[in-house]
């Protein structure tokens, strides 16, 4: 019997979702790389850098964050900005709570690894225990990984003398459109595209006229009416499936679309690429280059 | 004022997280919400990387940061890795401060 037990919970420990869980995590720690040096280039310190990585852990937040600083934000803007980026996790939240079933310091303690990669391995797994495995284990490895990297990151850029000379000190927007386009792409929605290009423009024409870190806050206003716009009468029948491509602009949405978790066959199908199973090279590629966070 | 943005940015960021498992689900299982929470992030990064590559301090201009995010554009179009991304950018941007002085 004890044997058995055993068996069960090794087999259930190594299985294919806690190792793509592993690798996906792997796969992170380059941003978490590419985080901590931006975040020294950007005036940060590197305790600073590391208690945003373990903190906050969300990437997207965190490079917005760091990147309104530096350019002459002030911390309430930051502040925003952050948040507005991480509110996906909420939705994540959302679509995991039934099927993790967390109660009491478990849900508080798994909320703070509610991110992109946890969200998209739990989803697409055919049942409850699976899916709850997949979460915790790519949630602590990402954890694990991300946090390293950016410490790593972080002691990198302040060996530089000069992380300007190295051009380090310019990298933040590209990060950006590297966190952007795969985004646009699976998106690939003109709703999607018109909120984005909305929102940069608005952007651009409000920065002469506002205090820095405004400018990415006003581009919040039209993006959310083109998300509240009515969708056109002739798409009613759609509704869902528009529902759906929206967020698979989002986030990893094809996967974590919300209707994921009831309708599961439905929405999975939108996801092609990554079977129960798991995590072929390119999927977890896939995950790991939408790692927003 | 680092600090406390950073604390402050992360219990927010926490709440968001927190609120999603805690919240019954059909409260927010509403298509326009869930359109706008998918949507805020790109619109958001559209935004970002606009004003960073073409503003300084309230104005706005066209310098180094053009070239190095075209490059960029051009390696992730290529789908490069995202670490390759940033490494090129980082090259880019040393490279055309060195030639243009």
């Amino acid at each position: 019997m004890m044997f058995a037990q055993v068996r069960v919970g090794f087999g259930r420990w190594w299985s294919p979702v806690v190792r793509d869980g592993l690798g996906i995590g792997v796969a992170t720690g380059t941003y978490g790389l590419s985080f901590g040096a931006l975040s020294v280039a950007a005036g940060l310190s590197v305790a600073q850098s590391s208690a945003l990585s373990l903190l906050m852990f969300t990437g997207a937040s965190q490079f917005a964050f760091v990147g309104v600083l530096a350019a002459g934000g002030g911390p309430v803007a930051a502040v925003a900005t952050a948040t507005l980026l991480g509110g996906r996790n909420g939705l994540y939240g959302l679509q995991l709570s039934r099927t993790l079933g967390l109660r009491g310091w478990r849900r508080r303690l798994g909320a703070h690894v509610v991110i992109d990669e946890s969200a998209a391995m739990a989803v697409r797994q055919a049942d409850p225990d699976t899916a709850r495995t997949a979460f915790w284990a790519t949630g602590l490895a990402v954890f694990a990984c991300w946090n390293t990297a950016t410490l790593l990151g972080a002691l990198g850029a302040r060996a530089l003398a000069d992380p300007a000379a190295l051009g380090l000190d310019v990298v933040g927007p590209a990060a950006f459109l590297a966190l952007l386009v795969p985004r646009l792409r699976a998106a690939g929605q003109p709703r999607v595209w018109a909120a984005a290009l909305a929102a940069g423009a608005t952007a651009l024409l409000a920065t002469p006229f506002v205090p820095a870190g405004v400018p990415v806050l006003a581009a919040a206003v039209p993006a959310v009416a083109l998300a509240l716009a009515p969708t056109r009468p002739r798409r009613t029948a759609g509704a869902g499936a528009d529902a759906a491509g929206g967020e698979a602009g989002g986030v990893e949405p094809a996967d974590v679309a919300p209707g994921g978790a009831d309708a599961a066959g439905g929405n999975r199908g939108g996801s092609a690429d990554v079977g129960p199973e798991g995590t072929d090279a390119a999927g977890r590629d896939r995950v790991g280059s939408e790692c927003g966070r | 004022m680092i600090w406390a943005a950073i604390l402050g940015g992360a219990l927010t960021c926490y709440l968001a997280k927190l609120a999603g498992l805690s919240v019954p689900a059909r409260v927010l299982r509403n298509e326009r919400v869930q359109r706008a929470a998918a949507m805020l992030p790109i619109a958001l990064l559209c935004a970002l990387v606009l004003t960073q590559t073409f503003s300084t301090k309230g104005t706005l201009v066209l310098d180094v940061r053009g070239l190095v995010v075209g490059a960029a554009l051009v390696a992730i179009l290529l789908r490069a890795p995202f670490l390759a991304v940033v490494a090129l950018a980082a090259v880019v941007a040393a490279a055309a401060r060195l030639a243009l002085g």
